[in-house]
């Protein structure tokens, strides 16, 4: 058995987690979540998180889950608005929030695993995001400089792994997921199916193998839907 | 009579062109692609990762790894492809997309827009919308004319948080379709029977006739 394959959620994160630490939370809205691994680490009990993910799930599902147990300090986020215990934290001042647009967000994190510290991005650009940040002009436009992001650890979903570690991620379900997964110092994926190396195309693959650490097969996915819209046909 | 709301939909549809990538915002924007002509080709953009979303499904169609940037069950087409979130901004900022249509709170006669945060109300977020207008070739809005309490949102200055610096191209609302230009808000267009003195009347920009 491939030394990145573990057993199941608590067993990947085993030796991973600290308080005060920086997690890079894979999904959009609930779909993607790395659900198994966001109950892992509520039951671990690590505090005072730094959890940067696009959205801070819903109220009883996701990292909806990490605010009830007054785990996480800083959300760095694009979108808050499905989750009434984040809101109530947050006029408390209980909960520091970072808007990022969820473009730079996502760049910050390419970036951050690319080796780019900072780039510089038209967006945001005359607004609030922009306050304290440098600005330069490039071809009579004027820019905004970002900082890339890592993290201790990057906390990813996708449909199909190999124990190798290369993963394939399943429709919109890729999202956050595959930035993030190269801006975590440590990255550990959760996934439906784990197959041996070779099942899995290597001009499919959408995460390589480097990129993953530790990788094991979730049981009994929720993929809780968050609003349920559908036609007569 | 001014426009009904599928009327300013429809208005918005014939900004459209054959061939057209384009992101439609949450809300209203949403129901523009109930009104694209049957043989124009027009490629939706889904923010969270796709190129080519189609329609919602049948129940049995559902699928909890398919949804749009409104958190939305979504299908896919023929053409469908999907991406991660680094790659979609990178067509949104890159400026590959050819037409943004969104909701707004204000706009200004200098094309600046707010539509994310009402100071002293909770926060939900910008999500996408700063890098949208940002990025995208153009940027039409589709709003209301005035607010609930009948204040205009046609400005000289927005007064909420900007989303974006002077980034607005068009506007379409009840009262007609109107051009960010030289020396203010152009009208483009006026629905029926709609006096350019009842756009001044509701608005507080400065409105330029051709």
């Amino acid at each position: 058995m491939s030394k990145k394959v573990y057993s199941d959620a608590k067993a990947a994160l085993d030796g991973l987690l600290h308080d005060g630490m920086t997690i890079l939370a894979g999904g959009f809205g609930l779909c993607g979540i790395p659900e198994h691994m966001i109950l892992a680490i509520r039951d671990s009990g690590v505090k005072d998180l730094t959890i940067a993910s696009n959205n801070a799930g819903v109220d009883d599902f996701g990292l909806g889950l990490l605010l009830q147990t007054r785990q996480v300090k800083k959300m760095i986020s694009s979108y808050v608005g499905e989750n009434k215990t984040f809101e109530a934290q947050f006029l408390a001042g209980e909960l520091e929030l970072e808007f990022n647009p969820q473009g730079t967000l996502a760049e910050r994190c390419r970036a951050g695993g690319a080796g780019i510290p900072a780039f510089y991005t038209k967006t945001g650009v005359g607004t609030i995001i922009a306050e304290g940040k440098e600005t330069k002009e490039f071809d009579g436009e004027t820019y905004v400089m970002e900082r890339g992001l890592t993290g201790d650890l990057a906390i990813v979903k996708a449909w199909k792994g190999d124990t190798a570690g290369n993963v394939v991620f399943r429709k919109t379900a890729r999202n956050f997921n595959a930035p993030m997964a190269t801006a975590g110092k440590t990255c550990v994926v959760e996934v439906e199916d784990l197959v041996e190396p070779g099942q899995l195309d290597p001009d499919g693959i959408h995460l390589p193998s480097i990129y993953t650490h530790r990788i094991f097969q979730g049981q009994d996915f929720e993929k809780r839907i968050e609003f349920r819209t559908v036609s007569d046909g | 009579m001014a426009w009904t709301r599928d009327e300013m939909c429809a208005r918005a549809a014939q900004e459209l062109e054959d061939g057209f990538y384009v992101n439609l915002g949450i809300g209203m924007p949403t129901k523009v692609a109930n009104f694209i002509p049957e043989d124009m080709d027009v490629n939706f953009q889904s923010e969270n990762g796709m190129l080519g979303m189609g329609p919602f499904p049948t129940d049995n169609e559902v699928d909890a790894d398919l949804i749009n940037a409104g958190k939305q069950t979504i299908t896919e087409t023929p053409k469908s492809v999907y991406f991660d979130s680094a790659q979609s901004f990178a067509m949104i900022r890159g400026g590959h997309i050819n037409m943004s249509i969104l909701g707004a709170l204000q706009v200004a006669e200098n094309g600046d827009l707010a539509n994310w945060m009402i100071p002293g109300k909770m926060v939900k977020g910008m999500g996408g919308a700063m890098d949208l207008v940002a990025g995208v070739k153009r940027v039409v809005i589709l709003m209301d004319h005035n607010a609930k309490d009948g204040s205009a949102k046609l400005l000289k200055e927005c007064n909420l948080p900007l989303t974006g610096a002077g980034v607005v191209d068009d506007i379409i609302t009840e009262l007609g379709l109107f051009t960010i230009g030289e020396g203010g808000v152009h009208i483009q267009e006026l629905a029926p029977d709609v006096s350019v003195d009842e756009v001044r009347d509701r608005s507080e920009a400065t409105i330029v006739t051709q």
